[in-house]
């Protein structure tokens, strides 16, 4: 444990109703690294994002974002504390254009003039959504919604950014540029990402730590280019 | 000629009102997916309310300020104390608890006041203006329609163009994300709640003085018409339910005028059964399917 750690989860169990889905499961990303959580369909990756952000209540454990205690802080109030929850299947808004969309994203924001600025960042950053504002969320391609969503996280300028299988239905080009977009952030800003990926390999690419789950439970947690460089590891963990 | 023209604009005098009180029920049904059947008997009460006020005071427009903010207040109270606890498993649920709430208001308000006609005073001549030898529109008539004119617009306004209006859009939308966004989705609710019942309470103080006076069941009727308007404009469309409502005010007054109005309530429910046969998503139902 080190006081570094943006993100500190310590014996987190949650679940469904009466079915537990993750186990103890501990967990520390440094200010300013990437950590790809990977692991098959059912590991719990998902529920341990939604557990993270609060849609779903922890019955045991501890979550701490730059040392304070997340426990009985409401959803709403997450984004307040600098924690970014992009779901799977994004999350955008069909019925509602792209700019609505965006500055949904900063509406929190006390600091009118920055979210402002920091829309018009998010323009720049993504031309394709700027050549559409006026377009309704479900009128945009896959990638494009990617970017909607992704870009309506950074307007909130997070400090910890949850993203939920960003490569899900996107073409192997717009997912490299999605990597390597997460990298130029976590190098220019000090972004803090916790990826969950199924698609190992490209999540593993731009990752400093990669965390494999299997069944609920944390299994290994270890630099990410041992686990992708290491043959035994890999075989042993992901199976490939 | 000249009926017809005079049966025009009454039509829309009275759709004016319909197409309110539609705006109020399309309001909640997009926030919270009720069809709120109370609504008529909330109106009602906060119409009691307002001439209690007018009577206490002197002052009919001290009233009518009343019942709009006794509005607003009700339909909160009723979010939070009720229709914040139906469970939602059943589509049949909010109905009957919608319902209930009908019966409840009723039961009160008829304990209170009597289960009498309660004159209600309009505050503007309901003579009609004559322009050119034309009987036209009252005063009344051009209140009302101002009253919800200016309503439209400033709904319209603060939904598409605040950052209120973006919140509640977003939260009736997508609660969930919402609520990653820092939206408070329950704040949403009740202000939709809250908004909707101050206009259906603009509803009942503009329609109460056209028709027999303050009773229990004064908006019973006028709750048919802006229903059967707002399924005519689709309920999830606001600009559909303003259509739908001044479509239903044409029709009824056509109906009454020149086949009797002994006819207009067979109408409505004709129109209504049209509707949903032939478009049932209503006339002004978004492109794509909602739900994705």
């Amino acid at each position: 444990m080190s006081s570094d750690d943006l993100l500190l989860v310590r014996g987190l169990e949650a679940g469904y109703g009466a079915a537990p889905v993750l186990h103890a499961v501990d967990l520390s990303v440094p200010r300013g690294t990437i950590a790809a959580v990977v692991g098959a369909n059912g590991a719990g990756k998902t529920t341990l994002l939604r557990t993270l952000s609060g849609m779903l209540r922890p019955t045991a454990g501890r979550i701490a974002l730059a040392g304070e205690d997340l426990r009985g802080i409401p959803v709403e109030q997450l984004v307040r504390r600098g924690m970014a929850h992009v779901p799977e299947g994004r999350g955008v808004v069909g019925e509602l254009t792209v700019d609505e969309n965006l500055r949904l994203g900063g509406l929190w924001r006390r600091d009118r003039a920055d979210a402002a600025r920091a829309l018009d960042e998010v323009y720049q950053l993504f031309t394709p959504l700027a050549r559409r504002r006026r377009h309704l969320g479900h009128q945009l391609s896959g990638g494009e919604r990617q970017m909607l969503a992704l870009g309506r996280a950074l307007v909130g300028r997070p400090r910890l950014l949850l993203l939920d299988e960003p490569s899900l239905g996107l073409a192997p080009r717009v997912v490299a540029q999605i990597m390597a977009l997460l990298r130029q952030l976590r190098d220019s800003t000090g972004l803090t990402v916790l990826l969950v990926e199924q698609n190992v390999r490209s999540a593993l690419s731009v990752a400093d730590q990669g965390v494999v789950m299997a069944l609920g439970r944390v299994v290994t947690a270890t630099p990410a280019a041992e686990l992708r460089d290491d043959d035994d590891l890999r075989h042993a963990y992901l199976g490939f | 000629m000249d009926r017809f023209v005079f049966l025009t604009l009454d039509g829309l005098s009275r759709g004016a009102v319909y197409a309110a009180f539609a705006l109020a029920l399309v309001l909640i049904w997009r926030a919270a997916r009720i069809v709120n059947f109370a609504q008529g008997a909330m109106a009602v009460a906060t119409a009691y309310f307002a001439y209690s006020v007018a009577a206490a005071t002197g002052s009919y427009w001290l009233g009518f300020l009343a019942a709009l903010v006794a509005g607003l207040l009700l339909g909160a109270v009723v979010d939070l104390a009720v229709m914040r606890f139906v469970d939602h498993s059943s589509p049949l649920n909010p109905v009957i608890v919608a319902l209930g709430l009908v019966l409840l208001i009723q039961a009160v308000l008829g304990m209170v006041y009597g289960n009498e006609f309660l004159p209600a005073e309009a505050p503007l001549s309901r003579a009609a203006l004559t322009v050119g030898g034309l009987a036209v529109l009252s005063p009344y008539d051009l209140f009302a329609f101002a009253a919800v004119g200016v309503v439209v617009v400033a709904l319209a306004w603060t939904f598409t163009r605040t950052p209120v209006g973006l919140r509640m859009r977003a939260a009736a939308f997508a609660p969930e994300v919402s609520r990653l966004l820092g939206v408070n989705v329950s704040g949403m609710l009740t202000l939709g709640w809250a908004l909707a019942s101050g206009v259906g309470a603009l509803a009942g103080m503009l329609v109460i003085p056209t028709e027999l006076g303050l009773h229990p069941h004064a908006m019973d009727l006028v709750f048919v018409a802006a229903f059967t308007g707002a399924v005519v404009g689709g309920l999830d469309s606001p600009p559909g339910a303003v259509v739908g409502g001044l479509l239903v005010g044409l029709l009824l007054s056509y109906v009454s005028g020149y086949a009797g109005s002994d006819l207009t309530a067979l109408a409505v429910l004709l129109l209504l059964l049209a509707v949903l046969l032939v478009r049932p998503a209503g006339l002004f139902a978004p492109a794509v399917a909602r739900r994705v």
